[in-house]
Parts: structure tokens; C-alpha cells; sequence
């Protein structure tokens, strides 16, 4: 009966693959980010894709190119001048990216209401099952190979960087250089995902399953594991409830993957509120 | 055999205030010093300046060919994640990365390295140990046992015992005399002066300027000391624009 809808529609089907794809790149890339305290810089990022996406829609229509592109330029502007901004001034990352980003998401809305009737603000933002033709789909898959490649290779400076920063500045280990190419997986991950997910909703894939993997696993190949397995979860329950109640993608699998959250944040094995009141016997030695 | 560091004319500024004011000096191969000073003497900011973290405003500083890279450096009580999901060993095994990189593997025998590294700082049999378990001293032994693999000539270390335990200082501590012993440049940025005065051959009295560099019995003497702490807590809103060096700028 749940599966039914994927059964029956190839787009249902499309979407999954696409977000199942997307589950095993994105949550691992959240993991960091979490751990380099920079959770909200993927909302910046999303929202950042929006102007982007807006104004190659309005110039060249709905091309998947021609809207990737622009999503990607976008986000890697704002990615590169958040940073610029953090290390060349006094301001904070973080701070700078919310400056960042209320300009970007302002600036994408104003675009898509001047450009008139043509583009679907609430598609954009919150994403829309039919959007993942087979050309997004192949874009979706092709994000999620490049980055599981990149993170295998680029395992130990992403680590390094993101535990001890001052560590390989000092070691002259082109610190910068590994966080910038990491912030480039994140936005082409968005991009991807808002096909699907929309860009308000996108970064949801990315750091529910990121957050909620902490309360399961304390180790840190444990908690990638953990969250490319709850984001898979969120992506077809969150497809299947987007069917029957009739919500748009994004919004649904973000709740799914936020119902999944509460559940770590009550019940996980790690840290959870469960397992502080629950107090195992302590060993003797 | 590596070559002195010397400083000449050294100032470090920020927003034009100096915090390092026309310093020069040489920290000969093998020394062992403790910079010592009032609070916003300088002394972090120097060490930065050393692993030319920070641009001098005027002066330089000669390594004798030592990369700064090759330099290393603890900072103080980091801001590093103390519960951050790695094990001991693996933050250890960071101390390889100057000859391994970001792709060159890990061999058997640099694994070995990590484990010795963690037996010589007290923590045997701590290698899978996530950091989340460990205690504040544990987590400077660890600090340590990292630096030991980076295997550097010159060790710069910024207050490494501040709220750290008597014993996990004292074993800190013999770790430093052993660097010292290896001919390597040690210079660590100190408060406590029982420490410096029992340990540490040579001493920088530093209050932006130099009060005082020398052998530690004839650098920290009361009378440099109080003269420390005065200089240190001058501060002069309406100060001119420093003249000293000037000539040699026109010249």
C-alpha cells in the first residue's frame, strides 16, 4: 500500500533513485559540518542558490543546465566571499553568512516576482516531484558519485581541517584550500537536491540525518554511516507521505527526516534525553 | 645542525597599536626559553609571528632556513572539540602529515611511531580511546604525543600547563627537557615562575618590548619584573606615531 505509488509512476520512482542518491553524499558532507559547528552555513548556501536559480529561469527559462549553473555560481559566490569576508575582516563566518544569505533570499524572490508568472515560486522553494526528469536524475547521480569519490580521497585534509584548523595553517596545509573545495561539494549537493527538495528545503536532506547521527554512533565513519541510512529513510517515506497527504517533496521528506531527528534527540544511544535518565550500571574497572 | 632565530627590530601591530614593539634578539639553536610577561605583553603574538602566522609591521625575523612549516606550534587551550568523534591514536597520527600529506599512506612503521608517541606521553594502551573520554591533562598528553611525531626543530609552545594537573605537568614537562636534549629549539610562553626558573636555561621578560632576555637567574630579577608590569599597563590613548626606525625607513 506504501509502495504503491512507487509502483505505479515512474516519476515516483525517479524522485526515489534521485533522493536515495543524494542520501548517501549529502548527510556525510552535514556530519562535517555539524562538527566544524557551521550547521547553519547549508541554509546559507541553499537560500544563496536561489538568486542564481531565479535569474537563469528567467533569462533562459526552466533549463536544468541553464538553472544548475546558475544555482552553482551562486552558492560558490556566496561560499567564497562568506569565507574571504570570516578570514580577511574581523567578522565571523557565521555571521557574515547570514548577511550573506538574507541579501541572496531576498534578492532570489525579488527576481522571480519581477520575471511575472513564469517561473513557480513554490516549486522552487519547496520542490516538486515532477521536476526530476531523467536529465535531473542523471545530474542527482552524477553529484552523488563525484562527492563520494571526493570524500574518499580528500578523507584525512577535511578531517584535519575541520577538528584542528589552526593545526594544518600552521603545517602550511593549504587550510583554506580543503575548506573551500569542501563548501564547492555542498553547494553542487544543494543544487542537486533542489530539483527534488526545493532550496528552502534542500539542506534539510543534509543536516537532519547529520544531526540526529550523533545521538547513534561516536565515531566518525559510525555517524556517516548512520546518517546516509536515516536520510534513506526520510527519502522514501518522505516521497510515499508527499503522495497520499499531498504536501510538496521538500516539505515532506524534511519532516520525515526531522520526525527521525526527535526520535535520536529522545532515544539515541549517544547523549540522548533517554539515555542520560536511563543510567546503565557502571563497570568495575 | 640548525641555525639561531634571529629577530631585528621585530613590531607587531594591531589596528597600529604595537604588541610586539621593536624587538630584536636571537634564540640560539638548542635554547630553551621561556617567554614570560604581564597579560597583553605580546608573548602569543610573537609566537605567531615566529610561524609567520602574523605580517610584521616592520623588522625581520631570520629562521636560518627553517620553513616556518617545520616549525611546530601549540596554541593555547585550544578551541578544539573535546568531544569531536576521533580516537587518541588518530590525532596523534595528524603528527605525520609534514611527511605524508593528504594522500601518502600510513605505513607500518608510522603506526608504530603514533604508539610510541602515545607511550612517551603516559597514555599506553590509549590508541582507540575516543577523545570525548578523555580528561583535560589527558587531552594536552595527546596534544603532545602529536607534536613528538612532527619530530620539528623548533617547538613553540603557548602556556601548555595553564589548568593542567600537577602530575600531567610534570610529565609535559620532561617531555620539553627531552626536546632540549635533542638539540631542538624550545621556546614555550610560561606563567608560572617556579617552572622557568627550575627548567628553563634562558628568558625573554617580555612587556611588548624586550625588559629583559638573557640566562633566566639575570632576566627575571624582581626589579625587571616590576618594570614588566608597569610597562605593561601603560597604555597611552593619545600616543604618537612611533619615530623609532624611522630613519632607516627613509634611508
Amino acid at each position: 500500500m506504501l509502495l504503491d505509488p512507487f509502483l505505479e509512476f515512474a516519476f515516483m520512482r525517479r524522485a526515489l533513485a534521485g533522493c536515495l542518491a543524494l542520501s548517501l553524499s549529502a548527510p556525510p558532507l552535514g556530519v562535517f559540518l555539524v562538527l566544524r559547528r557551521l550547521s547553519l552555513i547549508g541554509d546559507a548556501l541553499g537560500h544563496a542558490i536561489l538568486p542564481g536559480v531565479a535569474l537563469a529561469a528567467a533569462l533562459f527559462g526552466l533549463s536544468l543546465v541553464a538553472m544548475s549553473a546558475g544555482g552553482v555560481l551562486a552558492g560558490l559566490a556566496v561560499a567564497l566571499g562568506a569565507g574571504l569576508a570570516a578570514r580577511g575582516t574581523a567578522l565571523r563566518e557565521d555571521a557574515s553568512l547570514a548577511g550573506f544569505y538574507l541579501v541572496a533570499l531576498a534578492l532570489g524572490v525579488a527576481i522571480v516576482s519581477a520575471s511575472g508568472g513564469r517561473i513557480d515560486l513554490m516549486a522552487l522553494l519547496f520542490g516538486a516531484v515532477l521536476a526530476v526528469d531523467d536529465p535531473a536524475l542523471l545530474f542527482m547521480a552524477g553529484t552523488a558519485s563525484v562527492t563520494l569519490i571526493m570524500l574518499a580521497i580528500l578523507w584525512r585534509p577535511f578531517v584535519i581541517e575541520t577538528f584542528d584548523p589552526g593545526f594544518l595553517r600552521a603545517a602550511r596545509g593549504r587550510g583554506a584550500v580543503w575548506h573551500l573545495g569542501f563548501l564547492a561539494l555542498v553547494v553542487l549537493n544543494l543544487v542537486a537536491a533542489f530539483h527534488a527538495l526545493g532550496t528552502l528545503m534542500a539542506v534539510g536532506l543534509m543536516m537532519l540525518p547529520a544531526t540526529a547521527a550523533r545521538f547513534w554512533a561516536a565515531t566518525l565513519g559510525g555517524q556517516v554511516v548512520v546518517a546516509s541510512v536515516l536520510a534513506m529513510l526520510a527519502s522514501a517515506a518522505g516521497l510515499a507521505l508527499s503522495f497520499h497527504a499531498d504536501v510538496p517533496t521538500g516539505p515532506a521528506i524534511v519532516l520525515t527526516a526531522g520526525a527521525l531527528w526527535i526520535v535520536s534527540l529522545a532515544a539515541g544511544r549517544e547523549g540522548s534525553l533517554l539515555a542520560r535518565v536511563l543510567r546503565r550500571p557502571h563497570y568495575a574497572g | 645542525m640548525i641555525a639561531p632565530i634571529r629577530l631585528s627590530d621585530v613590531t607587531v601591530a594591531y589596528r597600529r597599536r604595537p604588541a610586539v614593539h621593536h624587538l630584536s634578539g636571537t634564540f640560539a639553536p638548542g635554547s630553551m626559553t621561556a617567554i614570560v610577561g604581564p597579560n597583553g605583553a605580546g608573548k602569543t603574538t610573537l609566537l605567531r609571528a615566529l610561524i609567520g602566522e602574523l605580517p610584521l609591521d616592520q623588522g625581520r625575523i631570520d629562521r636560518g632556513g627553517i620553513d616556518p612549516r617545520d616549525i611546530a606550534y601549540l596554541p593555547q587551550q585550544a578551541a578544539l572539540d573535546r568531544t569531536f568523534p576521533l580516537a587518541c591514536a588518530e590525532v596523534v597520527a595528524m603528527g605525520h602529515w609534514g611527511r605524508i600529506g593528504a594522500f601518502r599512506r600510513i605505513t607500518g612503521a608510522a603506526a608504530a611511531r603514533v604508539a610510541d608517541a602515545l607511550a612517551a606521553v603516559g597514555l599506553d594502551g590509549f590508541a582507540r580511546r575516543p577523545l570525548a573520554t578523555l580528561s583535560a591533562g589527558q587531552f594536552q598528553r595527546v596534544l603532545f604525543a602529536r607534536m613528538l611525531l612532527q619530530d620539528a626543530p623548533v617547538v613553540l609552545l603557548d602556556e601548555p600547563f595553564t589548568a593542567i594537573d600537577a602530575r600531567t605537568t610534570a610529565d609535559l614537562m620532561r617531555v620539553v627537557t627531552g626536546w632540549h636534549g635533542e638539540g631542538r629549539t624550545v621556546i614555550a610562553v610560561l606563567h608560572d615562575l617556579e617552572m622557568v626558573r627550575a627548567h628553563f636555561p634562558d628568558a625573554l621578560l617580555l612587556a611588548r618590548e624586550a625588559i629583559a632576555w638573557g640566562p633566566t637567574g639575570t632576566a627575571l630579577t624582581s626589579a625587571n619584573l616590576f618594570r614588566a608590569r608597569m610597562m605593561a599597563e601603560a597604555w597611552d590613548e593619545d600616543a604618537a606615531i612611533c619615530t623609532r626606525g624611522e630613519s632607516r625607513r627613509a634611508a
